[in-house]
C-alpha cells in the first residue's frame, strides 16, 4: 500500500469513526464532539500558517471572530439567509487575512508575533466599540428560524452533528492534500529553511502572504459555522483566550501533522469539560499544559507518535 | 559578451567596506575560481551577485540586463543557483523532496521526478531518496546541495566552498562531477582548497580587502607576487 | 469644572498611571533588554504584587502604615523570588528560545492567575493607604487684567497619589543608578551586549538571567503595591499593564530604559488626556493600532535610533 493511500485511508476512518459516533453516542458527549469538530476545523486553520508554514500567529481569534461576526451581523442586521451569510464571513475573513499579512509579514519571529497580538487585540475592542450592533460582551443569538440552510434546521441536534462533520471532512481533506501540493511543500521548506527556500527561487514573501490567506479563511469558515450552529455570536470569541486556544491545541495534537488539530482540540476540549466541574478556575489545566508541552513533548502527541512509529504520517 | 558582469560594485557595513568597487567580467563556459584570505569580501560579493544583499553602489549585469535591484527569487528565476557556505537543506524533508523543490521553478508534472532522479543519480545519492535530509551525513549533505543545483540547470552555477568538511575521496569525486557540468553550465567557485581550484579553474579572480588584487589562468595566479604576499601575509 | 482646572486634573491622574506604568515597563523592558525574551507573565507578576499587598496588610492589622510599610519591603522580594524560580525551573531549560519562551510565559499567566483565583478568590479588595490627605488645589482666572488665584471645586489630589509620583522616580533612578554605577550593572550590561563574549569573561550568564528575570518581576509587583491603595486587588488585573507595558516597551525602543520611561511617561499622561476627549475604547484601540504599525514600520521603536 502506497503511503498516500495509507494517509488517506487513515483520515478517511477518522471520519468514518466520526459518522458513526453519531448513533451511539449519549446527548452530553454528542454535543460536545459537534463542537470539538468545528475548533478543531479552526485549530487546522491554524495549523496551516504555524506548523506548517513555521509562523506563529498570537491573534488567530480576529480571523475566527471575522469570520463569526461577519456571519452573523449581516443575518442581524439585513436578514441574510444563512448560506449566503457564510460565505460573507469567509470573505471578510479573507479580508482581513490578507490586510493583516501584509503589514504584519513585514515583521519576523518575536515581532510577528507581538504584532498579531496587537492587531487581535484591537479587533477585540473594535468589537466593544460598536457595541450597539455588537452588543459587546453580552454577545447576541441567532434565532432558530435563521439557522435553516437549505430546509435542513442546524439547530437540531443530529443535523447540527453533521453539518459540523462536513465542516471538519473538508478541513481535514483540504490540509490533507494541500501538504501533498507543491505549493504545500513550499510552505514546509519556508518553515525548515527560509532563505534555502528564497535561494531556490521562489517568492518567499508571496507564499507567506497566501498561507495566512488560507489560514484565515479555513478560520473564519470555523468561527461563522460555529456561530451559525450554536446560534451565538460573542466578544469572548475575539479575545486573547481564543487566540491562544489553538496555539494550545496545535502544540498538544502535534504542529505540522494533519490529525494534531484534532487530536488536541479533543483532549483539551475533555480536560477542561472536566476540570470545571470540579473548579472555576479550570484555566490552569490550559496553563499547566502549555508549560509541559513546551518542556517535555514540543512535537505533540501526533509529533511523537510520527517521530517514533509512523514516520509517513502526514 | 559576458554572462555576468559587475561594473565599480560596493558594499558598506556601518562605515567597514566588505566589497570596494569590483568590476568583474565572467563569460560563458568558463569555471572561475574566485580566492581571498579569510575576510576578503568573497561571500559578501557573490551575495550580491544572487540578491541576498543588497548593494551599496556599483550594478550587476546577467545576460546584459541590469538585475542590481531585482529581489533575490527573481534573479533565480533568470537562471542564477547559488549553493550556500554552510549545508542548507531542508532537514524534515524527504531527499528527494529537496531536490524536488529546486526541480519545480523550472519543470512541472511528471518531468520533476525525472529530474530529480537524473540529479540525484549525478551526484551519488539515488539510493537514498526516500531519507530525510537531515539524517544524511554531512558530506552527503553538500552533495544534496549540488544535486538542488544540478536541478535548477542553471545558466551560471555559484558553489560557495563546495569542498569544505570533505574527505579526500570525496573531493576527488567532487571534481569529476564539476569538470562534468562545466559542459553545461558557467561556475563560479568561491573555494579555499588550492588544489581545487589549480585543477578546475579556467580562469582566478583574487579578492583582497574587497578589492581584485589579480586575475589570471592558474599559472598566472601561482606566479604572482602580489597574490603570495597577499595569502602569506594571513597565514 | 472649566476646562483648564479639569485638564490638570487629568494631567495629575495621568501622572500617577505614568509612574506605576514606569515601573511595570521597565521591568518589562530590562528582561527583553538582557534576557531577549519576552514576559507575557509579567501583568501576573503585577497581580501577584497587588494580591500579596493585601495580603501582608492584613496579616499585620494595626495602623494602615506599618502593613504597607512591610508590603513594600517583602512583596517586591516575594515576587522576584517566585520569578527566579519560574527562570531556572523552565525558562533555563528550554534554553531561552524566543518562541518558546511566549508559549511557556502564557502557560505561567494562567498558572499564577488561576491558583490566585483558586486561593484569593474572584473579589476585588482594597489596601489602606499609609497615608491619605486630600490636597485642595488652585487655579488661576485672568479677571480685571490681572491674575487671581481660586479654588476650584473638585480640583484636588491626595498626598498619597504624590506620594507613588515620588516613589517611581525614586525607584527608577535607583535602577539606572544600578544599571549605570554598579558593578553588577555592568555584568547585565555587558550579558546584554554580547551573551557569548560575557560567557568567555568568566560572567555566570544563568544567574545573571535569573537575577534580571525576578528584579524585572520585582518591579512590576512594586508598581503594584504602590497602586493597590488606589485601584484594588484582583485577581484578572494583570490584563491592562501588560498591554500597556507592552505598548511603552515597543515604542520607547525594545530594550532601551530611558526610551521605556519616557514612552510610560508620554502615554500614561495622554492616556488620562485623551480619555478627557475619547471614550476609552477607542483610547486603547488606537494604542493598539500605533503598537503594532510602530512594530511593522519603525522596528526600533519611535524614540530608538536604527541599528546597523
Amino acid at each position: 500500500m502506497s503511503i498516500s493511500t495509507k494517509s488517506l485511508g487513515l483520515h478517511l476512518g477518522l471520519l468514518a469513526v466520526l459518522f458513526v459516533l453519531q448513533f451511539v453516542l449519549p446527548a452530553y458527549h454528542h454535543g460536545n464532539i459537534a463542537r470539538i469538530m468545528v475548533l478543531a476545523s479552526y485549530a487546522i486553520g491554524f495549523n496551516i500558517l504555524f506548523g506548517y508554514t513555521g509562523l506563529l500567529s498570537l491573534g488567530h481569534a480576529l480571523f475566527f471572530a471575522a469570520g463569526m461576526y461577519g456571519m452573523g451581523l449581516v443575518v442581524n442586521q439585513f436578514g441574510l439567509p444563512p448560506f449566503s451569510a457564510l460565505l460573507v464571513g469567509l470573505l471578510v475573513g479573507g479580508l482581513v487575512a490578507l490586510a493583516l499579512g501584509l503589514l504584519a509579514l513585514r515583521t519576523e519571529g518575536v515581532a510577528f508575533m507581538i504584532v498579531t497580538l496587537m492587531f487581535a487585540q484591537a479587533g477585540y475592542l473594535t468589537v466593544l466599540y460598536f457595541g450597539e450592533y455588537t452588543r459587546g460582551d453580552e454577545g447576541f443569538v441567532i434565532q432558530q428560524a435563521e439557522r435553516v440552510m437549505w430546509g435542513i434546521d442546524l439547530s437540531d441536534p443530529t443535523n447540527r452533528y453533521f453539518a459540523a462533520l462536513v465542516i471538519f471532512g473538508v478541513s481535514l481533506l483540504v490540509t490533507l492534500k494541500l501538504v501533498q501540493t507543491p505549493f504545500g511543500k513550499v510552505l514546509i521548506a519556508i518553515r525548515e529553511n527560509e532563505e534555502r527556500a528564497r535561494m531556490l527561487g521562489y517568492d518567499v514573501f508571496l507564499h507567506k502572504l497566501a498561507a495566512v490567506v488560507l489560514s484565515g479563511v479555513i478560520s473564519a469558515f470555523a468561527g461563522a459555522s460555529y456561530g451559525l450552529l450554536f446560534g451565538y455570536v460573542g466578544a469572548s470569541f475575539a479575545s486573547v483566550q481564543y487566540s491562544i486556544f489553538p496555539l494550545l491545541w496545535v502544540l498538544l495534537g502535534g504542529a505540522g501533522t494533519v490529525l494534531g488539530p484534532f487530536v488536541g482540540t479533543l483532549f483539551m476540549f475533555y480536560l477542561i469539560d472536566l476540570s470545571s466541574g470540579i473548579t472555576s478556575a479550570y484555566m490552569l489545566i490550559a496553563g499547566v499544559t502549555l508549560v509541559a508541552l513546551t518542556l517535555f513533548a514540543p512535537q505533540g502527541f501526533v509529533g511523537e507518535l510520527r517521530k517514533r512509529v509512523w514516520r509517513w504520517l502526514p | 559578451m559576458s554572462l555576468l558582469s559587475t561594473r565599480g560594485l560596493s558594499k558598506h557595513f556601518a562605515g567597514l567596506t566588505a566589497v570596494n568597487d569590483v568590476d568583474f567580467d565572467l563569460p560563458e563556459g568558463q569555471i572561475r575560481a574566485l580566492i581571498g584570505p579569510n575576510g576578503a569580501g568573497k561571500t559578501t560579493f557573490v551575495s550580491m551577485l544572487c540578491g541576498r544583499v543588497e548593494l551599496s553602489s556599483g550594478v550587476v549585469m546577467f545576460e546584459g540586463r541590469d538585475i542590481s535591484v531585482l529581489p533575490a527569487h527573481k534573479r533565480i528565476g533568470l537562471g542564477l543557483a547559488y549553493t550556500f557556505q554552510i549545508t542548507s537543506v531542508f532537514g524534515n524533508l524527504s531527499v528527494a523532496e529537496n531536490v524536488a523543490l529546486a526541480a519545480r521553478r523550472r519543470v512541472k508534472g511528471a518531468m520533476v521526478a525525472q529530474v530529480v532522479t537524473e540529479a540525484l543519480g549525478k551526484v551519488g545519492l539515488a539510493d537514498r531518496m526516500e531519507q530525510n535530509a537531515a539524517d544524511l551525513s554531512y558530506g552527503h549533505q553538500r552533495l544534496l546541495e549540488i544535486a538542488m543545483g544540478l536541478a535548477q540547470a542553471p545558466k551560471l552555477l555559484i558553489l560557495d566552498e563546495p569542498t569544505q568538511g570533505l574527505a579526500d575521496s570525496e573531493i576527488s569525486d567532487f571534481k569529476a562531477l564539476i569538470r562534468d557540468l562545466a559542459n553545461s553550465t558557467t561556475i563560479l567557485l568561491i573555494e579555499h582548497n588550492m588544489n581545487v581550484v589549480m585543477e578546475l579553474a579556467d580562469f582566478i579572480t583574487v579578492l583582497d580587502f574587497g578589492q581584485v588584487l589579480a586575475e589570471g589562468t592558474p599559472q598566472d595566479i601561482r606566479a604572482n607576487a602580489a597574490v603570495q604576499a597577499a595569502y602569506l601575509g594571513t597565514v | 469644572m472649566e476646562f483648564g482646572p479639569y485638564l490638570m486634573l487629568a494631567s495629575l491622574e495621568g501622572a500617577v498611571t505614568a509612574a506605576v506604568l514606569a515601573l511595570t515597563a521597565v521591568g518589562l523592558s530590562l528582561v527583553f533588554g538582557v534576557m531577549r525574551v519576552v514576559n507575557v507573565a509579567h501583568g501576573e507578576f503585577f497581580m501577584l504584587g497587588a494580591v500579596l499587598a493585601w495580603w501582608i496588610a492584613g496579616l499585620v492589622g494595626g495602623n494602615p502604615a506599618i502593613g504597607f510599610a512591610l508590603a513594600i519591603v517583602f512583596v517586591p522580594l516575594l515576587v522576584g523570588a517566585v520569578a527566579v524560580l519560574v527562570d531556572v525551573t523552565i525558562l533555563k531549560r528550554i534554553d531561552y528560545d524566543p518562541e518558546r519562551t511566549i508559549v511557556a510565559t502564557i502557560g505561567i499567566l494562567y498558572i499564577i492567575q488561576q491558583v490566585t483565583l483558586m486561593t484569593y478568590g474572584p473579589e476585588a479588595r482594597p489596601v489602606e493607604a499609609p497615608f491619605n490627605t486630600r490636597l485642595a488645589l488652585p487655579w488661576f482666572e485672568f479677571s480685571d487684567g490681572r491674575p487671581q488665584m481660586y479654588w476650584p471645586w473638585g480640583l484636588s489630589t491626595t498626598s498619597y497619589k504624590l506620594g507613588v509620583i515620588g516613589a517611581a522616580v525614586a525607584v527608577l533612578i535607583g535602577v539606572w543608578v544600578l544599571m549605570a554605577r554598579t558593578k553588577i550593572g555592568l555584568v547585565m550590561r555587558a550579558t546584554q551586549l554580547d551573551r557569548e563574549m560575557a560567557l568567555a569573561f568568566g560572567i555566570p550568564v544563568e544567574k545573571v538571567y535569573a537575577l534580571v528575570f525576578g528584579l524585572g518581576a520585582g518591579l512590576a509587583a512594586l508598581a503594584a503595591v504602590l497602586i493597590v491603595p488606589i485601584q484594588q486587588a484582583h485577581y484578572l488585573m494583570g490584563h491592562d499593564p501588560l498591554l500597556l507595558s507592552f505598548i511603552v516597551v515597543i515604542i520607547g525602543g525594545l530594550g532601551s530604559l530611558p526610551g521605556t520611561v519616557l514612552a510610560a511617561v508620554l502615554i500614561g499622561l495622554s492616556d488620562g488626556v485623551i480619555s478627557v476627549f475619547f471614550s476609552p475604547t477607542l483610547a486603547k484601540i488606537l494604542a493598539t493600532l500605533l503598537v503594532a504599525l510602530v512594530l511593522v514600520f519603525r522596528p526600533q521603536g519611535l524614540f530608538g535610533a536604527r541599528r546597523a
